[in-house]
């Protein structure tokens, strides 16, 4: 069967069974909960008591997808990409996070940043340069970096400007904090590497530049380096995407997303920073009196709520979950206490184990919607005892110039029809 | 009993002492030295005090050419910005409610700049200009914003020598900031 008729037959089926089952369950983006109490059966050809129509028939025959897609039912959820950027070369695009469950990002649908667009690099000519102070400067091919001894670990990467301080704010959490996805990568720590040169005494940073068109340049403290720093090659158990750095990225567990340098190409140890353009004139973070903070690395705790979220409608009454992801850049979360009442009073949500240093944890809460109108946030703690802090604690410390490292807590307001928006716009 | 205890730990330590010696020595013989002329190709970050900057230079005059030709579209005809950002004016703004941050309100080090335009612009063929190019560029731009006069000449030494009005201006990290509980 053809792309064409195959997509005409689904979407046939789909407008049949919509028309016939009536429209409750049949919208995206809305929240159902159970049919209730009264006995009230559907009507559809591909409902029961009926045999759907996808058991009449073989389905797909083996290999029609060499590499597998979601569902046709899924095509929805995509990056969320502003179609009215000034331009796409420097760019990002965000993960919808709302539509996601657990704390993998799926590769397809991690954000992306860029500088300078996203290379197309041939693995077997891309080198990393390892030169500065070192004993013995040295250069990798790719084979050369998947021979050292490999580890795998589940981190997140979140951009600095995720929200910015300033109206308008986002409708969808995807809008606020969607500069954010989690996975697991494969690769060597970047200790192991260093050992191989040989760190000369006085070595105190590391300058990291990549092999796309901006050439990306970040110094890394070496404590960083020697730390939990890794090159890694694989991401979620396939080699990177293009778009997170094919074939080799830093990856620099809780520090601002664009320090995790894609398309790495050299290292160069160094006693101070490059203090390029990346880390002067972008990324710090300008405070009222006029100072700039400057290498502000760290992502400090923060949480949303994913479901229910702006953009989302509750259609019942009665039991929803509430659930969304927390993370700090800083270890482990130890708690997320959630808010029904505009901040009134606060409980603890459920964590889903595993609850991992640096990477996104799942937290839950059942709720009973009663149909009033309400305010909802969540509030991470991190183990270092930090607590997410509300927009106004932020602003009142940093005022409204700056740009990165937004943590605030994010309400989300749900009104009486069951519409959630944004609760701070 | 404490004498033990310390000679114990000095025990440890030492063997301590004795297994990282031994693995520094014990390295996986995984790649290969890199040689001096394809560090040189790939050496392009330049410190802020203008150290790894090259040989050569370039006028306020010739700059104002490659700017035209290669910057324009996107910073606009006198850098105030368009697809591209601003790069002049905004000095004196950073404390208001509407700061302007451009190269020269901004920018610490002028050295930074021969680095950005060389690895980075223009954004549709990054490293095609020349040396001469960027010198000559970087001075154009630090003109429009008044700190190198009309007829300024820049090479390794001048760059380095510039001083950013905004070079103080900036702070340590000093979070968590926010003390809510």
């Amino acid at each position: 069967m053809s792309e064409h008729t195959r997509d005409k037959r689904v979407r046939e089926a789909s407008r049949r069974r919509f028309l016939q089952a009536g429209a409750a369950l049949a919208g995206g983006s809305a929240i159902a909960g159970v049919a209730g109490t009264t006995a009230l059966a559907e009507q559809g050809n591909n409902l029961p008591p009926n045999v759907p129509e996808w058991m009449k028939a073989p389905g797909e025959a083996m290999g029609s997808q060499p590499y597998g897609t979601p569902s046709v039912h899924e095509k929805g959820v995509v990056k969320n990409i502003s179609k009215t950027l000034p331009q796409y070369i420097s760019a990002s695009g965000r993960t919808p996070l709302q539509e996601l469950d657990g704390i993998i990002t799926p590769n397809g649908l991690f954000y992306e940043r860029h500088h300078g667009g996203v290379p197309t690099i041939d693995p077997a000519e891309h080198r990393l340069m390892l030169h500065g102070m070192v004993d013995r400067p040295l250069v990798f091919t790719m084979e050369d970096i998947r021979r050292f001894p490999s580890q795998s670990r589940i981190h997140f990467i979140e951009c600095s400007g995720n929200p910015v301080y300033t109206k308008p704010y986002g409708k969808t959490a995807s809008d606020l904090v969607g500069l954010l996805s989690c996975a697991e990568w494969t690769g060597v720590p970047l200790k192991t590497v260093l050992d191989e040169a040989g760190l000369q005494a006085g070595a105190k940073w590391i300058v990291a530049e990549g092999a796309d068109a901006a050439a990306l340049t970040r110094s890394i403290p070496i404590e960083k380096c020697l730390d939990d720093a890794m090159l890694v090659y694989s991401q979620n158990g396939e080699r990177l995407r293009p778009q997170q750095g094919y074939p080799l990225r830093l990856l620099l567990p809780g520090f601002e997303g664009n320090m995790n340098v894609k398309w790495l190409r050299r290292l160069k140890v160094v006693a101070e920073p490059a203090y390029s353009r990346e880390e002067t004139s972008k990324y710090t973070d300008p405070m009222p009196d006029g100072t700039s903070r400057e290498f502000t690395f760290y992502m400090e705790a923060k949480s949303i709520i994913t479901r229910p979220s702006g953009g989302q409608k509750l259609t019942t009454h009665g039991f929803h979950e509430i659930t969304g992801i927390a993370w700090s850049g800083h270890g482990k979360i130890k708690s997320v206490e959630i808010s029904l009442d505009e901040g009134k009073s606060w409980q603890q949500a459920e964590l889903q184990e595993p609850v991992l240093t640096r990477a996104l944890t799942r937290f839950r809460l059942p709720w009973h919607w009663d149909g009033t109108p309400a305010v909802i946030q969540s509030r991470a703690v991190d183990e270092t005892g930090y607590v997410q802090p509300t927009l106004a604690e932020l602003v009142a410390v940093r005022g409204l110039n700056s740009f990165y490292h937004n943590n605030a807590i994010w309400p989300w307001r749900i009104d009486a029809n069951g519409e959630v928006t944004n609760g701070q716009a | 009993m404490a004498r033990r205890r310390l000679k114990a730990v000095l025990v440890v330590g030492a063997i301590a002492m004795l297994a990282a010696g031994a693995q520094a020595e014990d390295r996986f013989g995984i790649g290969r030295p890199a040689t001096p002329a394809e560090i040189a190709g790939w050496n392009i970050d330049i410190g802020r005090d203008g150290s790894n900057l090259p040989p050569g230079s370039g006028s306020v005059e010739r700059g104002r050419t490659v700017f035209t030709e290669q910057c324009a579209a996107c910073h606009g005809d006198n850098g105030q910005g368009a697809v591209g950002d601003r790069l002049v004016g905004g000095q004196g703004s950073l404390a208001s409610a509407k700061p302007i941050r451009t190269v020269g309100s901004y920018w610490p080090y002028a050295p930074t700049l021969f680095d950005y335009i060389r690895r980075a612009m223009p954004q549709n063929a990054p490293q095609s200009l020349s040396n001469e190019d960027v010198y000559a560029v970087s001075a154009y731009i630090l003109s429009l914003n008044g700190i190198v006069p009309a007829n300024a000449v820049l090479d390794a030494k001048s760059l380095a020598a510039v001083k950013m009005p905004n070079r103080d201006g900036f702070v340590a990290d000093p979070r968590p900031d926010v003390h809510n509980r």
